[in-house]
């Protein structure tokens, strides 16, 4: 039985234009949006109000956001409203636990190999 | 295992960085030279059931490391590690890239910082990773298979029978 550890989602999905998730949460304007968001759900128009932007700009970190699902669009009348999407930072971060665990599991090997080497000195 | 040992896994996604300390109960020499030379890594350097091969590994500031990590069944990852600094016992750094087997690299790779320190016996080694994108980091992974049927008792196996040989 095997288990392939690959995070889904804007890592290996084709249709949806690659975008990094490491590049995404590594701009300051972009965790700020996140950490909003995460409060509240918030209109493109809002958003630029609260960072003081333009509206374009805005629009540039939502797409990137959007591409990499850490934010989902939710239409209310004539507003679309973001909302955080948590699930994907969960994702990311059972991905990083994969990720700890094999370096666990290298770190016991070593731990083996010098009680070998010590033992037979 | 050693429970007590400790082991610590910190990942700053802001800063692309991975940060990780562990503990070994051994001296610095003897961990120093887990990490450093070929022979010795090639027994823990990848997560069982995989295995790490060292083609060649020149550990000298310009020197590199060509290496696969093999899949049970009998895939090949080839990476490339270039030595960029070393203080002796204490500290390296190298530059790590995936690569194909002629070592043809595909960059950007990862930078690793290893630090060593001893205290009362037990040795404590700092890793510092930065990667430049997330996807670089996920390839550390791409193709690892943990296969749940397979333990670390085929690795004490494995080494009970070098400790015979030598």
């Amino acid at each position: 039985m095997h288990i392939y550890l690959q995070p889904r989602g804007c890592i290996t999905d084709d249709k949806i234009m690659k975008q990094d998730i490491f590049q995404a949460i590594a701009d300051p304007t972009r965790r700020a949006i996140l950490t909003l968001i995460a409060i509240q759900t918030l209109t493109p128009n809002a958003m630029a109000e609260k960072f003081d932007m333009t509206r374009q700009a805005v629009s540039k970190h939502i797409k990137v956001l959007h591409e990499c699902e850490l934010i989902k669009p939710e239409q209310s009348g004539r507003e679309i409203y973001y909302h955080f999407n948590a699930k994907k930072m969960q994702e990311f971060d059972h991905w990083l636990a994969q990720f700890r665990q094999n370096w666990e599991t290298q770190f016991n090997q070593l731990d083996q190999l010098l009680t070998t080497i010590k033992e037979q000195k | 295992m050693n429970n007590d040992l400790l082991f610590d896994f910190n990942v700053d996604k802001a800063a692309k960085t991975v940060y990780i300390t562990r503990e070994f109960s051994a001296g610095q020499s003897l961990v120093w030279d887990a990490f450093t030379k070929a022979d010795l890594l090639d027994q823990w350097g990848a997560p069982a059931p995989m295995r790490a091969k060292t083609r060649y590994m020149n550990f000298e500031v310009g020197g590199r490391r060509v290496y696969a990590m093999i899949t049970p069944e009998g895939q090949e990852r080839w990476a490339v590690q270039d030595y960029i600094s070393i203080t002796p016992k204490t500290n390296f750094k190298m530059y790590n890239a995936f690569s194909d087997e002629n070592e043809n690299r595909e960059l950007p790779g990862s930078e690793w910082d290893y630090s060593f320190s001893e205290e009362n016996g037990i040795t404590k080694v700092h890793i510092i990773i930065f990667n430049e994108s997330f996807e670089r980091l996920e390839k550390l992974l791409e193709g690892f298979k943990i296969g749940f049927t397979m333990t670390l008792k085929n690795l004490e196996d494995l080494l009970s029978t070098l400790s015979e040989k030598h």
